[in-house]
């Protein structure tokens, strides 16, 4: 079984080289099932304790015991690339599991957005892990916890732009000169119910703070609370680095699976399969891209588009060969694409018309109770897909202003562009970014087309229209 | 087991030994951990359950842990388009996924399902065990008195002596091993070997004797008209879970339904919680019915007797003098009288007021305001004697 899996390996390495595939030296890994399903979990194979890790894996294990998951690929965006393959599975399903990892991991080497992705982030976060853990030792297993609890509830909201000069520096003169004219011998008592170590930042007064409205969230509650000690700041950091590293995979899920799919097959075409092997692949392939009536499936949409764009290059239309497609140049654009594209600009530059129609897509929506089909049109399919795809399917939110009603409370605003916020989460996560900025926290958003304030004051969290 | 690094270098396949790779099992257990803890959290408001109450003790029922959720910034699915995707001949206005009204998940939302009102939170599997063990680690059994002996014992055989000699069937291999251990150690070798047969320890059993225990609880409660829905639900998940509290107790734990308005009468379960008569109250009738069932049936020389009452504390003013005298004849006979009274708005109740001069440690008495109080009564009924009485 081992030779025959090192052959099976060594065969599909080359076969993908010699499609061009370009990917980072490979580690596989053969493990026992809870072992995958914990690093699935976590998303890596050492990351932080939290609760909300063993709720995943739980999940995860579960099915997997009764036999109700899928064969798993997982693999790591580093350099050199981990993939971890089921040490139950067969021949055939490695097979089919690598060229796939092959695909991502080539995916992750020259895609723009991976770009500035640290490949060494799997040593990163088993130091991050050993961090939080003295953390622990030192303040206390439950204040650690809470801390991170807070920050699992909007880790999301980062600012990760490829280019962006770091966060402005606010007027650091202007605040050093006000400093100076308040100095006298008992300046330090205005100071006394905070903690000495806290980072004390005077705010500016009459300038708007942040000067223009602030996308990162995470970066601003580390850069500006006035709550945080030393070690939280710390925390924060690591966990927006983290943050920062999954990013550029949530924001090619499409993408990254398609690209794996397309080449998964096309290189199991290469090879010779036994004709129980060639069955079994079929099935195996079919349960990945299976389509479904109620969600996109990636492996799916994104393999379809791939193909789509391959065919129409490799037979340009004449207006296409007007703007200089030549014939045949179907597999040097899917690589163009791999490498400039993410899920947004694929899905509007090349989810076509016709590829709508064919692949019956539709929107649908609550309808008296049931989910009914209320939309075939190919734009707004398209333009929906787009939408929910951006900002990694997260409500975009930014901080408007950091000192509002001059009492330093943090007035946030989402972004709305015709969908909801659902309302019992909101109220659930206010109370957490209080917990990090230390005073009242107020979230703009739309309900029912009337602009409407929450807003959380350390008691309780109350609504409003505005 | 390192397979290959030769040929190329482009990979490597290694296979280690994982097994004390816990970590996922580490978070889980916390995640359970922080499941029991909110079940702990939430035990007023759980144990008053209506699930519980009408699941006739039924093993695992689901109840909602709010404060599970990973709550994140997100879109409301309701109120959200969504793209699928057809077999070929989808029309607009096709049904392709049934509402979750039900409580039942659409399917294929996967994460996202359940944002409707009342669905949105954590459903934890709790068997009543658990729950039981929480809530009956706060609760003792006052007053137990050892009761006439001669009536049923059980025999139970408990593994619970070592000896030398016994049935080869019942060998301790650990016990064994370790004399015949320090046994060659003494002689200069630690090791297994030999053994003697003097190194051999055996298993063996006591039989024990357990007198059989009894208890009764007399369940009385006011059915007339002032007795509305939510007073008789607290009284009813009172004495559900009481009855299950002393079951843990003693072997046979009987109940005897009193209702009572003007006039008691012994009913069955269903009546006496379902119920409504019109007319006014003698709390007086209910104590003679009880004490009448006790010379009949409940010896108080074979049976621990726990005659509780519940009441709106609405009694005629006229009774509640011959109530103070029946409450003390029954609480002679008796290991506790409770008396609960439920009285959501702190009515005056002249009930309460007579039976706040009673000073006997066995009478035990808890106002009920809300559902989540039951929990608190009978935390408060079933306390230890303070030892100063």
């Amino acid at each position: 079984m081992d030779t025959k899996l090192h052959h099976a390996i060594a065969e599909i390495t080359e076969i993908a080289s010699s499609f061009g595939l370009d990917y980072f030296p490979m580690r596989y890994e053969i493990c026992p099932a809870d072992i995958i399903y914990t690093f699935g979990a976590y998303g890596m194979p050492t990351r932080f304790t939290h609760w909300s890790f063993g709720k995943q894996f739980h999940k995860m294990k579960i099915q997997y015991d009764f036999g109700l998951s899928q064969i798993y690929e997982l693999v790591i965006n580093s350099n050199p690339c981990y993939a971890f393959l089921l040490d139950t599975n067969s021949l055939i399903q490695n097979k089919l599991i690598i060229a796939h990892v092959l695909a991502h991991c080539d995916f992750f080497k020259n895609n723009v957005r991976f770009s500035n992705t640290r490949r060494d982030m799997v040593e990163s976060m088993t130091a991050t892990a050993e961090r939080i853990a003295d953390y622990e030792m030192t303040y206390g297993k439950e204040e650690v916890e809470s801390f991170l609890d807070a920050i699992l509830a909007i880790q999301e909201h980062i600012d990760p732009s490829i280019i962006r000069p770091k966060l402005p520096d606010y007027n650091m003169d202007e605040e050093e000169t006000e400093e100076v004219v308040r100095k006298t011998p008992y300046d330090d008592l205005w100071n006394m119910d905070q903690p000495a170590d806290a980072k004390r930042i005077s705010i500016p007064k009459r300038k708007k703070f942040p000067p223009s409205p602030e996308k990162d969230l995470l970066l601003f509650i580390q850069e500006y609370s006035r709550e945080l000690e030393d070690w939280q700041r710390d925390i924060l950091t690591m966990m927006r680095e983290e943050m920062l590293y999954f990013w550029p995979q949530m924001e090619t899920k499409i993408m990254n699976e398609g690209w794996a799919s397309y080449w998964h097959q096309r290189i199991l075409r290469e090879m010779d399969l036994t004709t129980d092997e060639t069955i079994e692949f079929a099935k195996l392939n079919a349960n990945v891209v299976q389509p479904s009536p109620t969600s996109i499936n990636p492996y799916y949409l994104g393999l379809k588009i791939f193909e789509d764009i391959e065919n129409r290059y490799n037979n340009p239309t004449e207006e296409m060969k007007q703007l200089g497609v030549k014939p045949n140049s179907g597999r040097e654009k899917i690589f163009e694409v791999r490498e400039i594209e993410s899920d947004i600009s694929f899905i509007r530059n090349y989810l076509t018309k016709e590829l709508v129609k064919q692949e019956d897509l539709y929107l649908f929506e609550k309808k008296k109770g049931n989910y009914e089909i209320t939309d075939k049109d190919y734009e707004n399919v398209r333009d929906q897909l787009v939408s929910m795809r951006t900002n990694g399917s997260f409500p975009y939110i930014v901080v408007e202003d950091g000192d509002y009603g001059k009492n330093g409370e943090l007035y946030l605003k989402h972004g709305y562009e015709g969908t909801e916020l659902d309302p019992h989460y909101l109220e659930n996560v206010l109370p957490y970014i209080y917990q990090l900025w230390g005073r009242s926290v107020y979230m703009e958003t739309v309900v029912d087309d009337k602009p409407t304030v929450y807003a959380y004051d350390g008691k309780k969290v109350s609504r409003k229209a505005i | 087991m390192r397979v290959s690094e030769k040929e190329e270098k482009q990979f490597v396949i290694s296979q280690e030994n994982w097994s004390l790779h816990r970590k996922g099992y580490q978070d889980q257990q916390r995640h359970m951990d922080k499941v029991k803890e909110a079940i702990k959290d939430n035990l007023p408001d759980l144990i008053s359950e209506e699930s519980i109450i009408m699941s006739n003790g039924r093993d695992v029922i689901k109840i909602p842990i709010r404060s599970l959720d990973e709550y994140k910034i997100r879109y409301n699915y309701d109120k959200t388009k969504h793209v699928g995707q057809g077999d070929g001949d989808s029309q607009v206005g096709d049904v392709i996924a049934k509402g979750s009204g039900e409580g039942e998940d659409g399917q294929g939302k996967g994460k996202q399902a359940g944002d409707q009102a009342g669905k949105d939170y954590y459903e934890a599997e709790v068997t009543i065990e658990e729950l039981e063990t929480a809530l009956f680690k706060e609760m003792e059994l006052p007053n137990l008195q050892q009761k006439e002996q001669m009536d049923i014992v059980t025999d139970k055989v408990e593994f619970n002596d070592i000896r030398k000699k016994g049935l080869m069937g019942n060998i301790d291999k650990k016990r064994t091993i370790i004399t015949a251990i320090k046994r060659n150690a003494m002689k200069g070798k630690a090791e297994i070997t030999p053994i003697h047969n003097d190194d051999l320890r055996f298993k063996t059993w006591d039989e024990v004797v357990k007198p059989e225990s009894k208890a009764v609880v007399l369940a009385m409660m006011d059915t007339s008209g002032s007795m509305g829905a939510f007073e008789k639900y607290c009284a009813r998940s009172f004495f559900f879970w009481m009855a299950r509290f002393l079951r843990t107790k003693y072997e046979t734990v009987e109940i005897e339904f009193i209702a009572h308005h003007t006039e008691a009468k012994v009913v069955p379960e269903e009546a006496f919680f379902s119920k409504g008569e019109s007319g006014g109250t003698i709390c007086s009738s209910a104590y003679l019915k009880a004490l009448e069932l006790i010379r009949e049936k409940y010896n108080p020389a074979r049976y621990n007797i726990y005659p509780v009452h519940f009441s709106d504390g609405e009694n005629m003013t006229s009774d509640n003098e011959k109530c103070m005298k029946l409450v003390n004849e029954l609480m002679d006979i008796s290991s506790m009288f409770g008396y609960g009274e439920v009285n959501a708005h702190s009515r005056y109740s002249t009930l309460m007021n007579t039976y706040k001069k009673i000073d006997n440690p066995k009478f035990r008495h808890y106002v009920l305001k809300e559902n989540r109080d039951v929990y608190q009564a009978l935390k408060s009924l079933f306390r230890k004697y303070e030892t100063s009485t």
